[in-house]
């Protein structure tokens, strides 16, 4: 088949499927209502901009807390799990204890859902009355959950890069003298990041989206900010408005990281005819 | 001397002749239930050559990877220039950087260029300034014909090429005694000599090696004493000339008449 004959049927077919699913949408008895409800151009504005005399909030402007919800997560994420990464690859007698504690770690919070743990420590840590601990802020305690849930994922990534390092790369770095963390820091880790970046931001498209969850405790961020519109104004157009918001911060993301899984196949398949 | 040895429990106590580069005694190892070295004694003179042959899994590399301290050993001593490396109080890391291991496989660091792969061994081990250990990195790559290939990355150059900067980041760090893990068996035959000129360069400069080669003519070349291993056990050590012409054990006869048959020798 030609190119521009494949090029001109999958424009067909797109166009096809789409008119498709525009007509079902359009010919449902309800389409109507549902556009008023949720795509309302006046109330999409009218949320997005906001107005707090009228007792609700703008999503856009919402929307930055969720980004910082989601830098400040995300650093702390690959920390975190980094280090219970290393510790469950360590093989030292001496840390036994701290391999079972992160492995028992790592299975509690990948098994808990996390919008339980947003709400254990959004409402549970406050009523404990400590100093500083139960004094933070909605977002504090989001974030801490964020971290907690996402770092038992993350390590088993780092896990899985880590162990991707073949074990002759350990021995050439020992035989010359490395220490293990030296060899860690200088042999393994470079090239497992490599293999690990894709996987890695996977993860966090998906912690950008998570960052919602924080609103349950009370947060203004983009979707407590749709919520309280369409609790004020009867309208749900503010939903569509925080879904938009959210696609435009994942979207490039998600691209970034299809570009560099393209690369890293061109990479390896240009090693492999070599 | 061995009496001496035998009432000396305390690990402190150096075998007597001190331009022994190496000295091995009962080494045992084994992987679960598969006994791979079954009580090795082997002395190895300072800028003395020693090569292992053996079929495969016969303990060669075992051996050598043991010497390096990369496998934990079951039984038995070992001595570098005289101070045991086996004895418990031993900093495994001070160990290794005496001694030169070059892989079957190159195991070249891929993330990082020619220059990087020999330097980062002087400047992190042994706090060599980047300067000086990058000069001295040239120089070697020089004499080893790779200089215009410092800054490239191991994929980008041929098993043999691979091969000769493996030995080059080996040699950056000073050792004392290099160990040569069949080096050649992963390359393609036409590049087999770059790199054995290259030991015979080695050996011609002083170098005290123990090799671990399938090369039966390269052995016969370039050792002073030939080791033939079976079993796990060091069956018969002496001169190539004898080892390859008279063996005195019927193992090592049947061991180099396959060879022969194969061609190899």
């Amino acid at each position: 088949m030609s190119r521009r004959r494949a090029a001109a049927l999958s424009t067909l077919s797109t166009v096809v499927v789409l008119g498709a699913l525009a007509a079902i949408f359009l010919a449902a008895p309800g389409s109507k209502q549902v556009r008023h409800t949720f795509f309302s151009p006046h109330a999409m504005w009218q949320s997005l901009i906001g107005n707090p005399k009228q007792g609700y909030y703008s999503v856009g402007e919402a929307l930055w807390l969720n980004i910082r919800m989601f830098l400040a997560a995300e650093v702390l994420i690959l920390i975190l799990a980094l280090v219970i990464a290393v510790i469950r690859q360590s093989t030292g007698p001496v840390l036994f204890p701290l391999r079972v504690l992160s492995t028992v770690y790592v299975d509690v919070f990948r098994g808990v859902p996390l919008i339980l743990v947003v709400f254990a420590l959004g409402f549970g840590v406050p009523a404990l009355s400590l100093k500083v601990l139960s004094t933070q802020s909605a977002a504090v305690y989001g974030v801490a959950a964020l971290v907690l849930s996402y770092s038992a994922y993350v390590s088993e990534v780092y896990r899985a890069g880590l162990n991707s390092v073949h074990q002759s790369q350990v021995a050439a770095a020992r035989s010359l003298g490395l220490s293990q963390w030296q060899s860690l820091r200088h042999v393994i880790l470079p090239q497992a990041i490599r293999t690990i970046i894709p996987p890695l931001l996977n993860d966090f498209i998906s912690l950008q989206k998570d960052t919602a969850l924080v609103g349950i405790l009370g947060a203004i961020e983009a979707n407590k900010a749709a919520e309280l519109y369409s609790d004020t104004v009867f309208n749900y157009s503010s939903y569509t408005v925080a879904a938009i918001l959210f696609l435009i911060l994942t979207i490039p993301l998600a691209r970034f990281t299809d570009h560099l899984i393209a690369r890293d196949r061109e990479r390896r398949l240009a090693g492999a005819v070599r | 001397m061995t009496g001496q040895l035998a009432g000396a429990g305390d690990g402190t106590a150096a075998p007597a002749d001190p331009a022994e580069a190496v000295r091995i005694e009962g080494l045992r190892k084994s992987f679960g239930a598969n006994l791979v070295l079954d009580g090795i004694d082997l002395s190895l003179a300072a800028h003395e050559v020693i090569c292992l042959i053996g079929a495969s899994g016969s303990g060669k590399s075992t051996l050598l990877r043991c010497v390096n301290l990369l496998e934990p050993i079951d039984a038995g001593r070992i001595w570098l220039s005289g101070h045991e490396i086996t004895a418990d109080d031993v900093n495994e890391n001070l160990v290794r950087r005496h001694i030169g291991i070059v892989f079957q496989a190159f195991n070249l660091f891929p993330h990082m260029t020619v220059l990087r792969n020999v330097t980062l061994g002087p400047v992190k081990v042994l706090g060599s300034t980047r300067q000086a250990a990058e000069g001295e990195a040239r120089e070697l790559l020089r004499r080893f014909g790779l200089l215009d290939k410092e800054s490239d990355f191991p994929d980008r150059l041929s098993g043999g090429q691979q091969q000769r900067v493996a030995i080059v980041r080996a040699l950056a760090m000073h050792p004392q005694i290099m160990l040569l893990d069949e080096v050649t068996s992963a390359l393609d035959p036409e590049l087999v000599a770059e790199v054995l000129d290259v030991i015979r360069e080695l050996a011609g400069s002083g170098m005290t090696m123990l090799i671990a080669t399938h090369e039966m003519g390269f052995a016969k070349d370039i050792a002073r004493r030939v080791c033939f291993l079976e079993g796990g056990q060091i069956v018969e050590d002496a001169p190539p000339a004898e080892l390859f012409t008279d063996p005195k054990d019927e193992r090592t006869r049947r061991f180099l008449r396959r060879i022969v048959d194969a061609g190899r020798l």
